[in-house]
């Protein structure tokens, strides 16, 4: 498909490194004062990827914030405003290139709004690169900026431990912080983590290796982005075309256009369109320059197929052997990005691939504190707030998860009356939709919206079940507690029945021995039955470490898809 | 009969280089061809969620290249939309007949549009300043013209690289009834998922090339042997030096008092009004050399602009007010 020249001139060399190289976009977080804008200058100068004008301009600039010559945060602080603040406003795209590879970052600001930005920066990255001020050491921005990138699917996190010179360069400290990185990291399962000691301000170990960290040996920070394995995230091996574009030149011509998001597609492939269903085979990949043999990820191709079937913007043709979930109910991870709460009455647009359709969040299954990672129940979400929310959708989506395919694993939700983009959804699963307009709820659907099996569980006495009851519910659990002696001894089998049939988790106190045999004789299940008030322990951390890990049995539904 | 391509290549022959990386077999694409599938993907987006799509053609390599991402796009059927040209009538002879026969021989659609009311009234950058003359025959003529056509999309060449403000634009630039931009009120922008909802009156910049660089911008008009304005290529023309900067005599009428053409080998960075567009002087007369020329020489392309210069963050003052 290009044209065939021969590389005989002598600047040849020069040309085809820059036709051949590579493309990593990455995204930068840190808290203010971390050094990050101070980073990025450092970098494109370092990399001699600024202007001599664009220097030129920040060296006769009024404002000099830093202790050298140069600004190096100047390069990189776009708007008036921020000039004027010393701060950055909104996520801006830079470019720098090296003979190996091409650069694309989105630097985020670390203060206000800082989900929201990270995210969008996120979305589109191959690597993070989190800031540590070695001084400081990890802060909760730097939990909250490593579980962002996660959220978002980047493969490869990068901690720049800056500011080393003003811990004299010690190893000692580094090696502290970059475990404590890497114990982060794996937990978050992120599985390819780099730390790198420098000094943005100086120069230390960003481009050039410095000489007062002898003790290191791993790469410098541009050497890491230059080699780093770029891995993105496409794990669905099957073919998932969303057909973007209809092109219909002549009534002899139907192709359609679209980017693969997975898998690979050449003539003669036997394809299913959604939703039809409908089978067929490639009949050609069309090229500007001529016909493709083959097709994958990011290509942006037009095909033909050999039969005439139904097939417009929003379908897609996916491998008939590996079909993609097909839902109208759907629990995702939203990044909230709206000043005006979630409430889960409103309704919104969906647009998800080629396809918007209208939807309704039916209720926020927990919300997570990016803080300690710890997850709450909440019932609604304020701008910046990250939560696990089930949506149903008027119309079927085709979608995989988010965390094997960022194509189709992905969502944004308008406002269809101020048309602002509200929310960014990552697609964790299906939800089961059984539930149908007049027939009884059951107990199946009190499960799946509450994310837990009900249990009853007897512990001994009133003021410790109020605190194991406290403890459920902030974790986002369905929970009562009950005394026993509120009760005539015979009514209490049928009162547990009916919290039991209600999905409610029972934490009972003062249970006699005998009413506890009558118990016993009337629960049907006793995988759901657990009798801690034989515990005589005097500390109530026991009773309570037990329920803990009960409570984690009890949110296994049978998929473990869980954060 | 030589077709146009060949006849502007011609003028300055681009030798033969090939792009080197293999990648059908790899199953990787080059940064080049990663860029030229998110620019399709994004015109496509834009075809299909708007009623009245419009192309901002400014004739310069930018457009070029936005032009054959459009044609491969829509291909095999004819890009489906018109250009629209604003033409400030200070513009370079050699891109009015490059822009006529180009857009002719591709068989698109152009309109062209002037603000005639300010040109009646003689609007000159000498006289109202660059600021005043650009609001006039730039951004009040591009908003008349989008409101003539009742365009609710443009497409527009301009990249993230060129210039600070424009770093934090986004793909979809969202643009009230009076096509002003706000960066502070930006939707948030994720993955390759845009927003394209708007009410009546407001409109979407959209923006192909955000994610390119100048030089890939060359690289790609290289490779894909892309016909562009003879100013680009280097060559001996009459100019004066004013202020500092080069700029290129057609005829007595442009002359300063005082002033005294000479012989210059030169050629344009970008391409914009006459008075206010500098030229560099430069051996570079084919596409290879004006790369090799861009990798060792480290200056912003739109240094030799007036606009960007009058005043720290003049472009984003422009862009507030609805300039591309």
């Amino acid at each position: 498909m290009n044209l065939a020249f021969a590389p005989s001139e002598a600047h040849s060399e020069l040309l085809r490194q820059n036709l051949r190289a590579e493309l990593l976009r990455f995204t930068t977080a840190g808290s203010v004062d971390d050094g990050k804008s101070t980073l990025i200058g450092r970098l494109l100068h370092d990399s001699k990827s600024v202007y001599e004008d664009q220097l030129a301009s920040v060296k006769k600039s009024r404002i000099n914030r830093s202790s050298g010559p140069i600004d190096f945060s100047l390069l990189t602080d776009g708007l008036r405003a921020e000039r004027e603040q010393g701060i950055t406003i909104d996520v801006a795209y830079r470019y720098f290139a090296t003979a190996r590879r091409k650069f694309i970052i989105a630097d985020t600001p670390g203060h206000e709004q800082y989900t929201r930005n990270m995210a969008t920066g996120a979305s589109t990255a191959d690597l993070a690169i989190i800031l540590i001020d070695a001084s400081k050491g990890l802060l909760p921005q730097t939990h909250r900026h490593a579980y962002i990138a996660s959220l978002l699917g980047i493969p490869n996190l990068l901690a720049a431990v800056n500011k080393m010179d003003l811990v004299d360069f010690s190893e000692a400290r580094f090696l502290e912080l970059e475990q404590a990185f890497g114990e982060l990291a794996a937990q978050l399962g992120t599985a390819n983590v780099q730390a790198i000691p420098i000094s943005a301000l100086d120069g230390d170990n960003v481009v050039d290796r410095s000489e007062r960290t002898q003790w290191y040996g791993g790469p410098t920070l541009l050497e890491h982005l230059e080699t780093v394995p770029i891995r993105r995230v496409v794990t669905t091996g099957a073919l998932r075309f969303p057909i973007q574009y209809v092109i219909r030149p002549d009534a002899n011509f139907r192709g359609f256009a679209g980017q693969i998001a997975a898998g690979t597609l050449r003539p003669g492939d036997e394809v299913m369109a959604l939703p039809s269903k409908q089978s067929t085979r490639v009949k050609a990949i069309i090229g500007h320059d001529g016909d493709l043999a083959e097709a994958y990820p990011p290509m942006s191709v037009t095909v033909t197929l050999e039969d005439e079937i139904d097939l417009s913007r929003g379908d897609m043709l996916v491998n008939p052997s590996k079909s993609p979930e097909i839902s109208t109910r759907l629990e995702a991870m939203l990044v909230w990005m709206h000043a005006q709460p979630l409430q889960l009455s409103q309704r919104f647009l969906l647009k998800h691939t080629g396809k918007t359709v209208r939807a309704q969040a039916l209720r926020i299954v927990h919300r997570v504190n990016v803080s300690n990672l710890q997850k709450e129940p909440a019932r609604q979400l304020q701008m910046n707030d990250i939560a696990a929310v089930e949506l149903q959708t008027t119309a079927p989506l085709f979608f995989d998860a988010y965390e094997s395919n960022r194509i189709t694993g992905s969502f944004i939700l308008i406002d269809p009356i101020s048309n602002a983009t509200v929310a960014a959804g990552m697609i964790r699963r299906p939800v089961a939709e059984n539930a149908t307009y007049g027939s009884p709820v059951t107990l199946a659907e009190r499960e799946m919206r509450n994310g837990h099996r009900p249990a009853v569980i007897l512990v001994n006495d009133a003021k410790l079940a109020k605190m194991v009851e406290r403890n459920l519910f902030d974790d986002g659990f369905q929970v009562l507690a009950l005394e026993a002696e509120a009760v005539s001894r015979d009514h209490l089998p049928k009162l547990i029945g009916m919290t039991t049939e209600a999905g409610v988790v029972t934490i009972l106190s003062g249970v006699t021995a005998d009413a506890k045999k009558l118990l016993v004789k009337h629960t049907e299940d006793s995988s759901s039955f657990f009798d801690l008030s034989s515990i005589n322990s005097t500390d109530d951390n026991e009773v309570l470490q037990r329920v803990a890990s009960l409570a984690r049995s009890l949110r296994n539904l049978g998929d473990a898809n869980d954060i | 009969m030589a077709s146009f391509s060949e006849v502007v290549l011609n003028g300055a022959p681009a030798p033969n280089v090939a792009e080197a990386a293999p990648t059908y077999g790899e199953r990787r694409l080059s940064h080049l061809r990663t860029l030229e599938a998110e620019s399709i993907y994004i015109l496509r987006e834009a075809v299909a969620e708007f009623a009245h799509p419009v192309m901002l053609y400014s004739i310069g390599k930018d457009s070029s290249v936005m032009l054959r991402l459009a044609q491969k796009a829509f291909y095999p059927g004819k890009i489906p939309f018109p250009l629209l040209h604003i033409d400030t009538s200070y513009k370079f002879p050699e891109m009015i007949e490059f822009r006529d026969r180009y857009t002719r021989e591709i068989g698109a659609e152009l309109i062209v549009h002037q603000n005639r009311e300010a040109l009646a009234q003689g609007a000159n950058p000498f006289a109202l300043g660059t600021q005043k003359c650009c609001g006039l025959l730039k951004t009040k003529s591009l908003l008349d013209g989008l409101a003539e056509g009742g365009f609710d999309a443009a497409f527009g060449g301009a990249r993230r690289d060129e210039e600070k403000s424009r770093a934090k634009e986004r793909i979809y630039s969202f643009r009230d009834a009076a096509g002003q931009w706000d960066p502070k009120t930006q939707r948030p922008e994720l993955w390759n998922i845009f927003n394209s909802r708007i009410d009546k009156g407001e409109s979407i910049r959209v923006f192909p090339l955000s994610n390119w660089t100048e030089l890939d911008v060359w690289l790609y008009i290289l490779l894909e042997n892309i016909p562009i304005v003879p100013l680009y290529f280097a060559q001996e023309r009459d100019v004066v030096v004013r202020g500092g900067s080069i700029v290129v005599i057609y005829s007595k009428d442009q002359l300063l008092p005082g002033e005294k053409t000479q012989r210059m080998k030169i050629r344009m960075r970008s391409l914009g009004c006459v008075p206010c567009t500098g030229a560099i002087r430069s051996d570079a007369d084919t596409v290879p050399k004006i790369i090799e020329e861009m990798i060792q020489f480290r200056r912003s392309e739109r240094e030799n602009r007036a606009i960007d210069h009058d005043e720290e963050g003049s472009m984003e003052l422009k862009k507030r007010e609805g300039y591309f």
